[in-house]
């Protein structure tokens, strides 16, 4: 099925990736949820490059960021949904 | 799709099956690689194994040097073996034990000699090994005897979206059917590691992988001056849209599908309780983990890369696939399998599985890698603590 521009791991993720060679800011977005093969859609806040996350929902400081199902690292400044999540807003929970 | 029971390999003296027919040129020690190096230009079929280690290590450091060396020898994708070493000692103690699996071998030492008359005695006997080894015919082997080894680099989302769970795929269909497996990379699983650890077969394996990923993280936390975060995630998977450890662990963990392993082997150590897959403790560089997995006796590896990493390995045939669409198409002299469709949804992750497994049978047949091609030989000793 062509047309997905975001897939996303687990129905529980709040970001999914971008699978095209770029999104840009108001691209009104096609995602795909691998684990259930839903469908959803999201309007996209940022240029977002490919393998890039985008946020799925509203996100504040101290939230987890789930990807696969599984805790992925925190949020350091909030985030709105669909903007770009990435190290600027995201850092790990180890070390 | 159904999966041939068979391949064509090389039948050694002690039962394993090789997928490639070298004659290596082994180096003990840094400093009698220019021999090696001499010797491998002299005859042809020959290639030389050069690398920066093997004086005055000791304890586990000297042990796991050993261990690599002589795994390396001991690997079925070697038809024979000449050691050179600068003393006879330590040249003697790998000859002998790689002795053991039947093969020819013969070690040479240069001290009181000189590089130029070892160059002459030892090209005589490379010579030889050469000329028989040429003579070794591909059979048809059970599938059972691959041993497959993987392990991912310069990883982005695309590698734990779609060519980590290709290769996990693969796991799945060829576990049954009796083949050995490995991975490692004890670091790149931090994040992920209770979810790892619970994937261990028996209460055994589990506590194994508990120590084994512990005593790094020990290692880590007090060597590190700040944190990992210049290192891993790496630049190159930075920019590839990884942001955390977590978040490459869990895509890193997609490989091994829904296996679970027996057993947690030290570096460079063989497998010993049959069929399966197993974890090895392994740096999650790229030339060190390989080297360590071919040292382990696995005569196959398979390397999913999202960025592009471009390594071969000497013995060890390295086949590389990816999903990036923009790797395939930038870096295509170093793909062998383009699984890039998954994420079109143009095929699926049992088609990519089932493309990987024959692409996978074909180089064990005998075809070229990309790295091999190349002429990636990348051969990196670990080293675990500095030398006396």
């Amino acid at each position: 099925m062509a047309g997905t521009d975001i897939i996303i791991h687990d129905e529980k993720d709040n970001v999914g990736v971008v699978v095209i060679e770029k999104i840009t800011p108001k691209q009104d977005c096609d995602c795909w949820i691998m684990e259930n093969d839903k469908s959803v859609k999201i309007q996209s806040m940022d240029e977002i490059p490919l393998g890039h996350k985008i946020a799925m929902t509203d996100l504040n400081e101290g939230d987890t960021i789930l990807k696969y199902g599984h805790d992925i690292g925190k949020v350091v400044k909030s985030i709105k949904k669909g903007e770009h999540v990435h190290v600027h807003n995201v850092k790990t929970k180890k070390w | 799709m159904e999966i041939p029971k068979t391949f064509l390999g090389y039948k050694r003296e002690d039962g394993r099956t090789g997928t490639r027919n070298h004659v290596i040129i082994l180096p003990v020690d840094d400093i009698s690689n220019a021999c090696a190096e001499a010797v491998a230009n002299n005859i042809k079929g020959t290639i030389a194994l050069p690398h920066s280690y093997g004086r005055l290590q000791f304890g586990a450091d000297l042990e796991l040097h050993f261990r690599t060396m002589i795994g390396t020898g001991k690997n079925p994708n070697v038809a024979a073996v000449i050691v050179i070493g600068i003393e006879p000692k330590w040249t003697k103690r790998i000859v002998d034990a790689i002795a053991t699996t039947g093969k020819p071998v013969e070690g040479f030492s240069i001290e009181g000699v000189g590089d130029i008359d070892t160059i002459a005695r030892v090209s005589k006997k490379a010579q030889e090994f050469s000329i028989w080894a040429s003579e070794k015919q591909r059979e048809e082997r059970p599938i059972s005897d691959l041993w497959i080894s993987v392990k991912c680099g310069e990883s982005d989302t695309t590698s734990g979206l779609a060519s980590n769970p290709t290769v996990g795929n693969l796991m799945d269909k060829l576990e049954p059917l009796g083949v050995h497996l490995c991975f490692g990379e004890t670091s790149e699983l931090t994040g992920a590691e209770t979810v790892c650890e619970k994937r261990g077969k028996t209460p055994e394996a589990q506590e194994k992988f508990r120590k084994t990923w512990s005593s790094y993280n020990d290692f880590i936390l007090k060597e590190a001056t700040d944190d990992l975060s210049e290192s891993q995630p790496t630049a190159g998977n930075i920019a590839g849209g990884l942001t955390t450890i977590e978040e490459k662990a869990f895509g890193n963990f997609q490989k091994i599908g829904g296996c679970k392993f027996i057993d947690v082997l030290e570096p460079a150590e063989e497998p010993s309780k049959g069929p399966g897959l197993y974890f090895m403790d392994t740096s999650s560089a790229a030339a060190e983990c390989v080297t360590l997995q071919a040292a382990g006796g696995f005569n196959l590896h398979l390397f999913p890369t999202g960025q592009g990493n471009i390594i071969g390995n000497p013995i060890e045939p390295v086949v590389k696939l990816t999903a990036n669409p923009l790797t395939a198409r930038t870096m295509s002299e170093h793909i062998d399998v383009d699984v890039s469709k998954i994420l079109s949804r143009e095929m699926n992750l049992d088609e990519a599985g089932d493309e990987l497994i024959k692409a996978t049978i074909r180089v064990a047949n005998g075809r070229l890698t990309c790295a091999e091609a190349l002429g990636h030989r990348e051969f990196v000793m670990t080293k675990l603590y500095r030398s006396a």
